[in-house]
């Protein structure tokens, strides 16, 4: 759905999605990098918030491109 | 003077930077979009309506995810971990055959005769009298219980994050009051479809990270049945009877109490619902907008259901209800999706996760709000008040209802705070006028004969009715063997029992006071009625992009869906 000669809903979402994955991947990687010596959470090994921040920011960034104002598909 | 981020002791989580970042951005986002649309609603089909040029997609979606309110969240884990797997049945025999039943049967009705609401169409179906009850009821009641909503959120932050009441009760009620003002129903649509991704994005890592710790859903299975029952995890074969199950419920509550009569009322004449619905720009989006809905509904347990059942396995600690755990200083229940928050996510992912939740509980807000609002200024102000405005008068006046109805809610989350227990009426009052709302809607469009007198009175005694058994009980609670017809049912078999006999009081007392009433000539019911409306086809579309075809779709998932967790 678009806003008539704006911008879509979903670039809004792409936005979203890929400002959270940004700073999310962002802290996981600080994390590895800086591990703490006593892990808070569960499955800390598992560095959930490198992958799932980086999983956030693709789609965003898909989402971001595909309907940018003035795309064709936007 | 409003005091900023004060902190408890007892909080679950501590915050970090980048939380705090998320959280921030989340708030500047969604007023950002309320000020970039603000110039998209002029008219009042624009404010009220959305321009009624909403795709599918985004119908669907917001019509979804007004539904699914952070206290839905934590609600219904909390269910999951006090009931199990039982809890599964409000997502899906409780919404699925709704929505469905909502997409092929009533949305024609609804989108055909141009309503602007529910009370809108009764109005035209019924007359007058049957529009100011339910209008009424309906504006008084939303306003209500987005207050209650709103107090209940503000009770979670505090435990989760340790915010002040104060501060999230104005923080997060006046960002929702500025963008549904500036925009309207866009405005508030838009967000919904942000938050639902949102909601997704920060809720979908519990049950993945959950099942890698529990080993599995098989592992999970046998860790719950050694914890706690083997009762837990089947979704049918216990409901034999009221005493072979943890929620006290038996198949015939679940199937006619929820599945044919309160989720049909919520779902299908619910106006905070139905409103996204009549926002679509042409009749098969308007169809395929619920089915894209309960497409969704039914994976909504993987990020409700699943987080509670985590939690019977993994947590260490035992959860109790809310008043052990208030006397005890224990958890309870509902406290099991933040714990389980806290248990997996870290820096960055935990401010995602309480983002998921504000943002639930804005798009709940937000379709009370706007739901209030259209259904004022149409239904009550208009017909009642001043029915000579001009359209600008009209979106005005949306706009300041707006403003008033946050303020009312405001005034009843404080009012909550001083008296705890107007929240158990509060909810209770708004189950009062489901059922027999659904009751009046469906045999005004299904029933031609049916009559305006019939449809206002049977409205009118069924509510009465609900009204009458609910209190029965409350003086007596011993009546809970008649009302929900076993010594042994507990309060939900009450609610799905309830619902069930003032549907059938509201159908029984239309029917039979519209036989003795004269009937409305046929000319005058086009439109309305199944048999004298002629519903426009969805156009010369190959089968796979029908809605009927993809009803089917989700109708054989849903029932594959009950048959794998049988």
């Amino acid at each position: 759905m678009r806003d008539e000669g704006g911008v879509s809903i979903w670039f809004f979402i792409g936005i979203s999605l890929l400002v959270n994955g940004i700073l999310i991947t962002g802290a996981g990687v600080w994390e590895v990098l800086h591990p703490p010596a006593h892990p808070t959470v569960m499955l800390f090994h598992l560095h959930a918030n490198v992958w799932w921040g980086a999983i956030l920011l693709v789609i965003g960034l898909i989402y971001c491109l595909q309907f940018a104002p003035g795309h064709k598909n936007s | 003077m409003l005091p900023l981020l004060t902190y408890v002791s007892t909080k679950l989580v501590q915050l970090s930077a980048v939380d705090f970042a998320i959280i921030v951005f989340y708030f500047a986002l969604v007023l950002g979009i309320g000020f970039y649309l603000r110039g998209r609603a002029n008219t009042a089909e624009d404010f009220f309506m959305a321009g009624r040029e909403m795709t599918a997609w985004v119908a669907g979606l917001s019509f979804l995810s007004a539904n699914l309110g952070a206290l839905e969240l934590m609600g219904w884990a909390g269910s999951a971990y006090q009931y199990g797997i039982l809890a599964t049945h409000w997502y899906w025999i409780g919404a699925i055959p709704a929505m469905l039943f909502l997409a092929l049967v009533m949305m024609p009705f609804y989108y055909i005769s141009k309503t602007h609401s529910v009370p809108g169409y009764l109005k035209l179906r019924f007359g007058e009298p049957s529009r100011a009850l339910s209008a009424v009821s309906f504006a008084f009641m939303t306003v209500l219980m987005s207050g209650v909503n709103m107090f209940a959120m503000a009770k979670v932050m505090q435990i989760v994050l340790g915010w002040d009441i104060n501060f999230s009760i104005w923080v997060s009620s006046l960002t929702v009051g500025v963008y549904v003002a500036l925009g309207g129903l866009r405005s508030a649509i838009f967000n919904e479809v942000l938050q639902f991704f949102l909601i997704w994005a920060g809720a979908l890592l519990i049950p993945i990270l959950g099942l890698y710790e529990a080993g599995g859903w098989t592992n999970l299975k046998l860790q719950i049945a050694q914890r706690a029952s083997d009762q837990y995890v089947h979704l049918w074969s216990t409901l034999g009877s009221f005493t072979t199950n943890p929620m006290g419920i038996n198949w015939f509550g679940i199937v006619f109490g929820l599945g044919a009569v309160i989720s049909m009322g919520y779902w299908t004449t619910d106006f905070l619902v139905v409103q996204r619905i009549l926002s679509a720009k042409d009749i098969r989006s308007a169809e395929m907008a619920p089915i894209i809905g309960a497409g969704f509904k039914m994976f909504v347990p993987i990020i409700v259901i699943l987080p509670g059942l985590l939690g019977l396995a993994v947590l260490p600690m035992k959860l109790t209800g809310e008043s052990t755990a208030a006397t005890m200083g224990l958890h309870s229940y509902n406290d099991v999706l933040p714990l389980m928050l806290a248990r997996y996510c870290g820096p960055g992912l935990l401010g995602l996760g309480v983002t998921a939740l504000i943002a639930g509980f804005m798009s709940g807000m937000a379709g009370n709000v706007s739901a209030f609002t259209t259904v004022w200024t149409y239904d009550i102000y208009r017909p009642l008040i001043n029915s000579k405005g001009s359209d600008h008068h009209y979106v005005n006046m949306g706009r300041w209802t707006t403003v008033v109805g946050v303020l009312i809610s405001i005034g009843t989350a404080y009012l909550v705070m001083q008296f705890a227990s107007i929240m158990d009426y509060v909810q209770a009052l708004f189950s009062f006028f489901i059922a027999p709302l659904f009751g009046t809607v469906v045999l005004g469009m299904l029933w031609k004969r049916a009559t305006g007198p019939g449809g206002f009175w049977g409205l009118l005694l069924g509510t009465a009715s609900s009204i009458s058994m609910w209190a029965w009980v409350k003086v007596d609670p011993t009546a809970l063997r008649y009302v929900a017809l076993s010594p042994n049912a507990k309060a939900l078999a009450q609610d799905m029992f309830q619902a069930l006999w003032s549907f059938l009081v509201c159908v029984i007392v239309t029917v039979v006071v519209s036989l003795a009433t004269r009937p409305k000539p046929d000319a005058e019911l086009a439109g309305l009625v199944m048999g004298l409306t002629e519903i426009p086809s969805v156009g010369n579309l190959p089968f796979y992009e029908k809605p009927l075809f993809w009803a089917g779709v989700v109708a054989v998932i849903f029932v594959v869906l009950n048959i794998i967790f049988w």
